[in-house]
């Protein structure tokens, strides 16, 4: 009832422009961008495009009052009792990332539309686009964590889908795998981290824990929950050690690796960081943690950089250590750190996607990303060449761009802590990121653009088409705009996001190029000239890194692991699965057997209740004789294929009595008509296979087979004794009153079925559907030859269809479908309805094949069952969807009485619509069944065997 | 009465446990069959034995059998068809494709 009401709310919600559908627009428009691909080429682009501009336009109403300092929190009850809601968020920061994530994915949109080449399928690339798009919005967007760690997931799963986006090769697979593996295996520990909060705060929702500081630092809890989290917010982030992902995520097509590894999915790390500030921070182990994960990040990542050949594995390693730097600054913890550290999310998110476009025009026009071959490019694509120099100048934080404003804010902030004894060395370690920073920064202009002629490239150089460069542009202006006039253009959204980072005042700063002549400059100066030193005397330090390089590669390690790990998994299954039904079920069965006998002795526990028994009667007691003997015989005769079928027969029969004795009709007719069905089924797969089972089990092996049938049906026989001797408590009271009031019929059983838990009949109708379909898949243009000969080699009967039986067959025919029309009819009220009327048509339908044969029958009635099953599926849904039309929720019955001429008073129920539904599903899948099977038999007659099957 | 119900599905239980041990296809499905009688007995009966009063809301009848159990063994009955249909079908196929009958594709002796 939850789901459906709460199924039925969201509906509604759909008519107000909302939060939500901010994040949920790009989820709809992968689907619908998908689609539209098979149209033409470009529309994915134009599409992708559209979509991301009409959550840019949902979200714009809202930006004026985030800006004034509101937070808007949206929540769509989902599990109220449980505390689960789908709740968003949208304060300063929120929307700074939102922002972020939508504009810079407009530009890779458009980038990517001339990136991809004509064998790259547009629409997969853009749904999987959109798909990311979307988790990252739920993210930034979430107010309650646990949907927050949804979206987290969905990140991780949708960047594994751009990484492999080139599945055919081995570096696209092996690296989104590990990108998956790596930051899968932190959201696990995030969602850890995550429960142990919400057990602490005593609530899932941001706001709460924001301002619950004081009781989650106090609580004994705290470190084991703090290193949880940082570990989701290291892995996604590729902090040191978990790093190694991101370069080998590089195999991602460059509009990919320019979104997810610059500005958006490495992001939502530091995200987890600004977001729960004010939470986590300012405790020594926060300090600690954060502080030397982030410091060894900035400087492991800024000096491999120096060494990469590749374009893109530069601006990898350039990424973690940026990222590193933004870690450090929320590490240190000072209001102004966290303001820094807001400013340089923008700040690297607008200078490195252009590197990374520009990288990708480099490679998409010379055919290589080869630093070691790339040279003189500036001649013959100056305009590319130009772009790539202002974001480098800005990356390694030359003044005038922006990068320089944040990195000298964090220069400041290394100071803090300058007079305590080892002080001294968070400003060295910056400014030796620094210098490394300049110096690969310098190395990527230098070698790409000048250093003599380009020689011995794939492809003759030139500038790409005009609009691929736009995107670049565009943030290439904002490097220099923010960079140049930072109060006029990134404080108003710096300033409402930091102070939502802050949850508190914002401390004062100034964004100005121009401090006056500080310790911080000084820095920066040495990093400058260092760098372009280091940039001279790379040969030496290249050398050196040549012996050490090994060491620090990471994959290796991971690598070890995951080939230990695949090893023992494979170990455990090898020893766990022995490639035997048998031997497992007897585990199996084994295994539940002592389970539920410990149970039993461990507790105090009379067998016998004290429940008032009912008498034995003589004709239940000469059932229940025949009964066992039936089960029994079956047993012992079940190398006879058939008599075994004819004596399970019997049981079924027996079994629809006992239903008939415990006042169950609706079940005895259900049983009675199902045991029909299966014997025949059962018959004519008889038919083609071997008619005797070998023995092939020793005596042994049966003895102890017996032995544990026997020690089972002793555990069930007694659990069910002890449970019949004992009164209990149904919740049946509640169907009994209501079924005529509520659901408009006295035959209660069927009213739950349609009414009360309408929702479960429509799932096992479902069930039936598919087992009916997968079964038509299995045997659809099956040939089989079958017998001509019995067991005894006696042949079979060349009479197959007797005159007499045929014309009675046909005669009895109609009778049969007015009794199940009847029997459908009635369902509400008496004993029937849409299962049981299905299988007496289904019984009807079969005998005229068995009579008449498949041919003759199938001339005269045609009918294709698959759409027949499609029509009851979708007359039950309809049925529920109608009530959703006045505003109950799904699959509410009513009824009305009406007066007919002749056949006088005449209920009319919603829920007969849902039992006709119901009764279309069985017919057709059992006929569906049935006759495919048939139809192989028909086929066998017709050819000739070719060998006898025994 | 409640001592013959618990013979009932304790035999169905137990042939339905060593004909599911079996080595051919053909046994397995009937074992199967036995179980799912076996368990349908079993969900109606933990509502306990009612004789002589259907869950059908009649004037003057006081007391009705629990019809909660009834609805989950209806539907019950309908997909043990589907289940048993499906693998004696796959038993066919498997015959057909691996030239024998044994459950795990194999001959033994």
């Amino acid at each position: 009832m939850a789901l459906q009401y709460s199924l039925f709310v969201a509906l509604n919600y759909f008519h107000f422009m909302n939060l939500s559908l901010v994040a949920l627009t790009p989820f709809i428009g992968a689907v619908f961008v998908a689609l539209v691909s098979r149209l033409g080429r470009l529309h994915a682009a134009w599409g992708a495009g559209a979509v991301a501009l009409l959550a840019l336009a949902i979200l714009s109403p809202l930006m004026v009052d985030t800006f004034a300092g509101q937070v808007f929190v949206q929540r769509i009850s989902w599990m109220p009792m449980l505390g689960l809601d789908i709740v968003f968020r949208l304060d300063g920061l929120g929307l700074l990332f939102a922002l972020m994530i939508l504009c810079i994915g407009l530009l890779i949109i458009l980038y990517a539309r001339y990136y991809l080449s004509e064998h790259d399928d547009m629409g997969r690339f853009y749904a999987y686009l959109l798909l990311f798009m979307g988790s990252m919005l739920g993210i930034v967007l979430s107010e309650n964590i646990i949907q927050m760690l949804i979206f987290w997931e969905l990140t991780s799963l949708s960047s594994f889908l751009l990484i492999s986006y080139w599945q055919t090769r081995q570096e696209s697979r092996v690296g989104a795998r590990m990108a998956l593996a790596v930051t899968g295996g932190g959201g696990l520990a995030l969602l850890g981290g995550f429960l142990l909060l919400g057990e602490i705060v005593g609530s899932y929702d941001l706001s709460v824990i924001l301002a619950s500081a004081d009781v989650i630092q106090n609580h004994s809890l705290y470190l084991p929950m703090l290193v949880l989290v940082l570990l989701g917010a290291f892995t996604k982030s590729a902090q040191f050690p978990f790093h190694f992902w991101l370069p080998n995520a590089m195999a991602a097509p460059t509009p990919v690796s320019a979104y997810l590894h610059s500005a958006t999915m490495v992001k939502a790390g530091v995200f987890l960081l600004a977001r729960m500030f004010p939470a986590l921070s300012g405790t020594p182990e926060w300090f600690w943690l954060v502080c030397i994960t982030g410091l060894t990040t900035l400087v492991f990542g800024a000096y491999v950089a120096m060494f990469k050949d590749d374009l893109k594995g530069l601006l990898a390693y350039s990424t973690i250590s940026h990222l590193g730097l933004i870690t450090l600054l929320f590490g240190i913890g000072t209001p102004l750190a966290a303001v820094a550290g807001v400013f340089h999310i923008i700040n690297h998110a607008i200078f490195k996607a252009s590197l990374f476009m520009a990288a990708g025009i480099i490679h998409h026009e010379t055919g290589t990303r080869d630093m070691r071959v790339l040279s003189g490019l500036w001649k013959y694509m100056p305009h590319t060449a130009l772009l790539a120099m202002v974001a480098a100048a800005s990356m390694a934080g030359v003044p005038l761009f922006n990068g320089f404003l944040s990195k000298e804010m964090f220069f400041a902030e290394t100071l803090f802590v300058v007079n305590e004894p080892w002080g001294w060395l968070l400003p060295t370690a910056a400014t030796m990121a620094g210098i490394f920073a300049v110096a690969y920064s310098l190395r990527f202009i230098h070698t790409v653009f000048f250093h003599g002629e380009p020689t011995g490239l794939p492809k003759k150089p030139h500038e790409p088409p005009r609009w691929m460069k736009v995107p670049v542009e565009i943030l290439v202006f904002l490097c220099l705009l923010v960079g140049i006039l930072p109060a006029l253009t990134v404080e108003p959204i710096l300033a409402v996001a930091a102070t939502s980072v802050l949850q508190g005042p914002l401390p004062p700063h100034d964004l100005a190029i121009w401090h006056g002549f500080n310790t911080a400059l000084v820095m920066s100066i040495i990093a400058l000239v260092g760098g372009v030193l280091a940039y001279l005397g790379r040969r030496p330090l290249a050398a050196f890194q040549e012996r050490i390089d090994k060491k620090l590669e990471f994959r290796r390690f991971y690598d070890h692991l995951l080939g230990k790990l695949f090893k023992y998994s494979g170990k455990i299954t090898r020893a766990l699965d022995t490639h035997s039904l048998q031997r497992m079920v007897f585990v199996f069965i084994s295994f539940v057997l002592v389970l539920g006998m410990t149970g039993f002795w461990g507790s105090e526990f009379t067998l016998t209740g004290d429940r008032a028994l009912l008498p034995i009667d003589s004709v239940s007691a000469l059932m229940t004789l025949i009964i066992v003997f039936a089960a029994i015989a079956t047993v012992i005769m079940h190398r006879e294929r058939l008599i075994a079928l004819i004596l399970l027969g019997a049981v079924g029969l027996g079994v629809a009595l006992v239903f008939v004795k415990f006042s169950a009709p609706d079940l005895a007719l259900t049983q009675l008509s199902v045991e029909v069905v299966t014997v025949i089924l059962i018959l004519l797969a008889l038919y083609f296979l071997p008619q005797r089972s070998p023995k092939e089990s020793s005596t042994l092996l049966r003895s102890r087979d017996a032995v544990i049938a026997t020690v089972a049906g002793g555990s069930v026989a007694v659990l069910v004794w002890a449970v019949l001797t004992r009164p209990y408590q149904t919740i049946a009271d509640y169907f009994l009153e209501n079924s005529l009031p509520g659901g408009g019929g006295t035959n209660v059983v069927n009213v739950i079925l349609v009414d009360f838990r309408g929702y479960d009949t429509l799932g096992e109708i479902t069930v039936l559907a598919l087992a009916g379909l997968g079964i038509y898949a299995m045997v659809d243009r099956l040939k089989l030859s079958g017998s001509l000969h019995d067991a005894e080699d006696r042949p079979w009967d060349k009479n197959i269809h007797p005159v007499i039986m045929a014309s009675f067959s046909r005669l009895l025919l109609p009778l049969a479908l007015l009794v199940s029309m009847y029997i459908l009819l009635r369902g509400h009220n008496l004993p029937g309805g849409g299962f049981i009327a299905g299988l007496v048509t289904a019984v009807a339908l079969v005998m005229q094949y068995l009579a008449n044969g498949v041919i003759w029958t199938q001339e005269r009635i045609p009918t294709n069952m698959h759409v027949v099953i499609g029509a009851g599926l979708f007359i039950a849904t309809i049925t529920g969807i109608a009530s959703w039309l006045f505003g109950y929720p799904f699959l509410t019955s009513t009824f009305t009485h009406i007066h007919w001429p002749i056949i006088g008073e005449f209920e009319l129920a919603s829920a007969m619509a849902f039992d006709l539904g119901v009764y279309l599903v069985v017919v057709s899948a059992t006929l569906l069944i049935l006759i495919h099977l048939g139809m192989v038999h028909s086929q066998s007659h017709l050819a000739k065997p070719r060998k006898r099957i025994r | 009465m409640e001592a013959l119900v618990s013979i009932i599905i304790g035999v169905l239980t137990a042939c339905g446990v060593y004909l599911a041990l079996r080595g051919h296809t053909f046994p397995v499905v009937l074992g199967l069959t036995f179980l799912s009688y076996a368990v349908n007995l079993f969900l109606l009966v933990m509502g306990r034995l009612t004789i002589g009063s259907p869950p059908i809301i009649a004037e003057g009848m006081s007391g009705y059998a629990d019809p909660l159990p009834q609805a989950l063994v209806l539907t019950a009955i309908v997909i043990s068809f589907g289940m048993t249909a499906f693998v004696i079908v796959l038993a066919l196929k498997a015959h057909l494709e691996m030239g024998n009958d044994h459950v795990d594709g194999k001959h033994k002796s």
